[in-house]
């Protein structure tokens, strides 16, 4: 099917392209129409452009404080299914738990991909990465837990003992009622 | 029973049925694809021919198994067969009015009448009475009083005359009052009178003549002899004997026509000359002469007309007489068996004409057979009217013959219905260079084989694809190769019988592979009375010694007493042949195998022998420094059952003798337990097996708790029981009788755990196996039987439970412990109700021990249940927690439950059943399970399930069949999206 796609992709001969935000004149092919001159445009904007450019970055600021916070819901998902998968194994809770423990840990893996749109110079992420971090590491925990409450941790006696073989004894003794 | 009989379309649910735990059947179709069953006899006593009439020729014969049995004298088939009980021996059978077969069982107490066709019973009577004497059956031809023909037991001490319709006892008449030791009973042909004859006394020969309709005493006669009789006698004709004097050197004969006694004496060396010494009669019923064995011979001696005695011909003293068979009205004939190097001579003469011979016939016998210890003589009319004669013949190995024209008709091994011992052998390794054709055969066959299957599977199969496929699952040689599998599930059973003879059977189908009458068990001048201990395995080769053949070391006693001088016999298990034996040489009391093996893979052994001393086995330098080094750590300890002592013992230094031998080893005495006589008797003890593996030293708990097991081999599992209720179940009252259970270390002499069981009685069957020991005795006050199962936990090793410790390893769960160090145990301990009387009980073991244990009990009516362990399990509650449950804890209920589809025989019967076997194979989940009585049942085990292996109906055909099916699928759809793609584009 990728391949389909990408056949249709490039069957196409030409294209018009009507949105150009490239302020460079040099980069265009055709001049500017006759009385037009870009330059001007972009200083009579270049306010309403700072203006707009700031409401940006406050908005991106604000969005990235929302993808942030966005895996305390998930995690209060987690927890009502979690209860619901009660604490014997079995294939439901198990998929359960290893979702729990998967999700966390592929959204560590992308901690910068899901921060990537709401990159600016301007808008400081650090605060948000670490809560989303934070948050997704309490989810993680919480899985970890859920592993443990299912008894899938070795962290008893016995899962370290379990297939210990008997000690050697020193002495050995034969014998009994004479044979007859 | 375990014949699941279901429609074919039920099939696929009824596997998933079977996949619940608690059940072990198998479908009719799968009967005797892992399992075999063998039917045997036992070495035969008495026989009668009974081929008088046209139709099947039948032999009824009874044997020391206590079998009766009607044999096809065609093929040695089995019509029918009946085991009577371990005390019910045969003393007599006859047949009576040409269709029942009456036998004469528990020294003259039952007498019992079986149709001759079906073997079913037609009547019993149990004749009371308890003074011992011979029992003597007669059955009168053609005496009848008004309708019935009767039939005369003569059976602790009172001659009984029964009618032969019903078993009614018609009259009875009591002798041993009258002080007469009765020999034989005598109804003159035609006469209303029976006569009682015997010895009152040694010195007084007596006759009863009783009046055959009311048992009325007639007339009696008692005349003296000055030389006293010692026993033996032979009644030549119905009004001649000829008995023994005391001295046993002369010959008296005795008449007593019309009730008067006369004696005749002759010395024997009058008769015989050149014969001195002691003379006793056989016990063959011959009639007009009378066989004297004398020293190394038996002279056949006939009495004249004239009162005289004759010699007919004097042979070797190994020579076998039959009874004498009439043929005619007025000829009687004998069969002689005589053995010429290999093979036997056989002879069939005329009493009344001894010079020549009817038969002589000289017929090559195996040499595995031994000699002949019975013949039993029968004849036929051949179509030109002259007799010929058939003889069965019972040899030195148990087996039984039927020569008929000098060729032996058919044979059947009936040594195997006495079982002494049972040890395993693994198979060759299987060699390379497996020729090409044989592979496409096997392939081809292998094909068709599989498409057949499939049939199957597919319900396509006609009835006759149904049978191919039966056919095919039951002789699929795969399973009777004679090398080694993979799974482990083909290996020789090597039994011991009690005739001294080794068999090898395969485990695939049963049949006998090798057997060898083993010289040192044999009867010879050295050794009198041999009989057989032990068997054990001497040598099994792996890893450095693998080219040397396994070997197995039998051991033998040469007589009855404990103290009598021992013999052994090392024989080759590919091959049977004897590669070493020794003997006569000390006794042996104990065989203990030692843990240790040399460099040639030959496992150490002490025999300790009356005196307690061990001898070392094998005798070779590098055992004896062996042993020495592991000198302090070796201990044995002896029970004294009849006087209540348990002692342990440890090897000192050498013995004194007079001639020093470095082999032999004094021992000391370290601790003994005296049990107090006045309350407790030892009646049984039980240990683990030496070759048990055991996977895990912990038990884990559902609340992820861990227990210690206390797993030791030198665990000692004693049962007293008060010496009043040593006798019968019911004998004593409760209040009298208590059973007394120990644990006892067999190092230190520590008791572990003590418990009584009050109101209890024995016979107590235990089975000992990690740390749980399961017994069954009966409880007197609930009437009923009771299963017990005590497990032992070690507390010492309790405290382990630290992780971070355990993670690192730094614990001491599996460093060497002693039995010194006094290790703290704990026991659990439940009793449950169950249904059956025991015979046996077993438990499945299997190669790592990993896989849950069954419990094997031999049932009284001689099959084989197999019983979850899990039953049997002390941490039973009424009302098991979740996490209890999820651990595999059954609620407690007051009784074992016994499931039919769990009997492991299904539809068979292992009658007699005295033991029962279990060796692991390879496969962990598979255990083999051999049991053995008077027949031999075998059969593969997975007590659950095979976890670890496709069961073997799986159609690998149909797995491939699909497995093709999808790859073209997938080729298939591939080309289809291809092509859809394609004109997507051209759209």
């Amino acid at each position: 099917m990728e391949k389909g796609k990408a056949i249709m992709g490039s069957g196409r001969r030409w294209g018009v392209e009507f949105t150009d935000n490239s302020a460079a004149p040099s980069s265009r092919d055709i001049p500017d129409p006759p009385g037009f001159t870009r330059s001007s445009h972009d200083q009579d904007d270049s306010t309403a452009n700072k203006q707009k450019k700031d409401s940006e970055a406050n908005w991106k600021l604000k969005k990235a404080w929302e993808v942030a916070q966005a895996p305390f819901k998930n995690f209060l998902m987690m927890g009502f299914m979690m209860w619901m998968a009660g604490s014997t194994v079995h294939l439901f809770s198990i998929g359960i738990t290893f979702s729990a423990l998967w999700q966390p840990i592929s959204a560590l893996q992308g901690v910068s991909k899901v921060f990537e749109p709401y990159k600016d110079n301007k808008v400081e992420l650090l605060g948000p990465k670490l809560v989303y971090i934070a948050l997704n590491l309490v989810a993680l925990g919480l899985g970890v837990w859920k592993l443990n409450t299912l008894g899938l941790l070795p962290t008893h006696a016995s899962d370290w003992v379990s297939s210990l073989p008997p000690a050697q004894e020193v002495e050995y003794s034969g014998g009994g009622i004479p044979l007859f | 029973m375990a014949m699941a009989i279901r429609a074919r379309v039920l099939l696929l649910f009824a596997v998933f049925f079977s996949f619940s735990y608690l059940t072990f059947s198998l479908y009719q179709d799968q009967v005797s694809l892992m399992d075999w069953h063998q039917q045997y006899i036992g070495k035969v006593k008495h026989a009668v021919f009974h081929t008088q009439k046209a139709g099947r020729k039948r032999v009824v014969v009874s044997t020391e198994e206590n079998v009766i049995a009607s044999l096809d004298l065609r093929h040695g088939e089995i019509f029918w067969r009946h085991v009577l009980g371990a005390n019910d021996t045969i003393d007599e059978i006859d047949i009576a009015i040409g269709k029942y077969v009456i036998t004469l069982s528990s020294g003259g107490n039952i007498l019992r009448a079986w149709n001759l066709p079906d073997g079913q019973m037609v009547w019993e009577s149990i004749l009371p009475g308890s003074t011992a004497s011979r029992s003597i059956l007669s059955i009168p031809t053609n005496l009848r009083v008004g309708k019935d023909d009767l039939i005369f037991v003569y059976g602790s001490g009172n001659l009984y005359a029964f009618s032969s319709i019903d078993g009614e006892v018609l009259w009875k008449k009591d002798l041993a009052s009258e002080g007469i030791d009765v020999q034989q009973l005598i109804h003159p042909h035609g006469s209303n009178t029976v006569y009682a004859l015997g010895f009152i006394g040694s010195l007084h020969f007596g006759t009863f003549e009783i009046n055959v309709k009311n048992g009325e005493l007639l007339k009696h006669d008692k005349v003296a002899f000055s030389g006293g009789f010692c026993g033996d006698i032979s009644f030549l004709k119905s009004d001649i004997a000829v008995a023994l004097d005391s001295t046993r050197s002369v010959l008296v004969t005795i008449q007593f026509k019309e009730g008067e006694i006369s004696f005749q004496q002759a010395h024997i060396s009058d008769i015989v000359p050149d014969s001195s010494g002691v003379a006793a009669i056989l016990p063959s019923k011959l009639t007009e002469m009378v066989a004297v064995k004398v020293k190394k011979s038996i002279i056949f001696i006939k009495l004249t007309n004239e009162g005289k005695f004759v010699v007919m011909e004097k042979v070797d003293h190994t020579a076998i007489v039959s009874a004498s068979l009439s043929i005619s009205e007025s000829e009687q004939s004998v069969a002689l068996i005589q053995r010429r190097d290999s093979k036997i001579q056989l002879t069939v003469k005329l009493v009344s004409d001894w010079s020549s011979n009817l038969i002589k016939e000289t017929i090559e016998m195996d040499c595995q057979r031994g000699l002949a210890h019975k013949i039993f003589l029968n004849n036929y009319i051949r179509t030109d009217r002259s007799s010929g004669f058939r003889a069965l013949i019972v040899m030195e190995d148990h087996s039984l013959i039927l020569v008929q024209q000098g060729k032996i008709v058919w044979s059947r091994e009936d040594g195997l219905a006495s079982i002494t011992d049972v040890t395993t052998s693994e198979l060759p390794v299987e060699k390379d260079g497996v020729s090409v054709a044989k592979v496409e055969h096997s392939l081809f066959e292998w094909l068709k084989g599989h498409v057949l299957k499939l049939k199957g599977t597919l319900m396509l199969a006609t009835p006759d694809d149904v049978a191919a496929i039966q056919r095919l699952r039951l002789q699929s040689s795969e399973k009777n190769k004679m090398t080694r599998d993979h799974n482990g599930f083909r290996k020789l059973i090597i039994v011991l019988t009690r005739a001294g003879k080794l068999f090898a059977l395969h485990t695939g189908d049963g049949r006998i592979v090798w057997s060898v009458l083993l010289n040192s068990l044999r009867k010879s001048e050295t050794c009198e009375a041999p009989n057989v201990l032990k068997l054990q395995q001497w040598q099994v080769p792996h890893h450095h010694a693998m080219d040397e053949n396994p070997s197995i070391f039998v051991l033998g006693r040469c007589g009855p007493s404990i103290d009598a001088p021992g013999v052994y016999s090392i024989v080759d298990a590919y091959t049977g042949k004897e590669l070493n034996s020794l003997g006569p040489f000390h006794s042996i009391s104990q065989v203990i195998p030692l843990p240790y093996t040399d460099t040639k893979e030959q496992r150490l052994h002490l025999l300790i022998d009356a005196e307690w001393r061990a001898h070392l086995y094998p005798r070779s330098s590098e055992a004896l420094a062996i042993f020495q080094r592991e000198l302090g750590n070796t201990y044995w300890y002896s029970v004294e059952a009849d006087n209540g002592i348990l002692r342990g013992h440890a090897a000192k230094e050498n013995c004194v003798l007079q001639v020093p031998d470095e082999y032999c080893f004094d021992t000391r005495d370290l601790w003994s337990i005296v049990f107090p006589s006045e309350s407790e008797k030892i009646i049984g003890t039980a240990t683990r097996k030496l070759n048990e593996v055991v996977h895990t030293q912990a038990k884990l708990l559902a609340d992820q708790d861990v227990m210690y097991k206390y797993i030791s081999k030198n665990l000692l599992f004693v049962v007293t029981v008060a010496p009043k209720a040593a006798g019968d179940i019911g004998s004593v009252t409760p209040d009298e009788s208590w059973l007394v259970v120990y644990l006892v270390d067999t190092i230190t002499g520590r008791i572990l755990h003590r418990m009584t069981h009050y109101g209890s009685q024995g016979p107590v069957h235990v089975v000992f196996s990690e740390n749980w020991v399961v017994y069954h005795y009966f409880n007197l006050r609930a009437h009923r039987y009771e299963m017990s199962v005590i497990e032992i936990y070690d507390q010492s090793r309790a405290d382990n439970k630290d992780v971070l410790k355990l993670i690192l390893g730094k614990h001491n769960l599996t460093s060497p412990i002693s039995s010194y160090s006094r290790p703290e145990a704990v026991t659990k301990q439940q009793s449950y109700f169950f249904t059956h009387s025991v015979k046996t009980i077993a438990t499945t073991s299997t190669a790592k021990g990993i896989t849950s244990k069954q419990l094997l009990i031999g049932t009284v009516g001689d099959q084989v249940l197999a019983l979850d362990k899990r039953f049997l399990d002390p941490r039973r509650t009424l009302n098991p927690t979740q996490a209890e449950k999820e651990e595999g804890i059954i609620p407690l209920t007051d009784s074992l439950p016994v499931i039919p589809q769990s009997y492991i025989t299904h539809a068979l019967k292992v009658e007699g059943l005295r033991g029962i076997v279990t060796v692991p194979a390879k496969l962990e989940s598979t255990t083999l399970v051999f049991a053995h009585g008077v027949d031999l049942f075998f059969i593969r085990l997975a007590p659950s399930k095979t976890y670890d292996s496709l069961t073997e109906d799986f159609s690998y055909a149909l797995l491939l069949l699909t497995i093709v099916a999808l790859v073209v699928a997938i080729f298939v759809t591939w080309i289809l999206s291809e092509r859809k793609e394609l004109q997507e584009k051209w759209r």
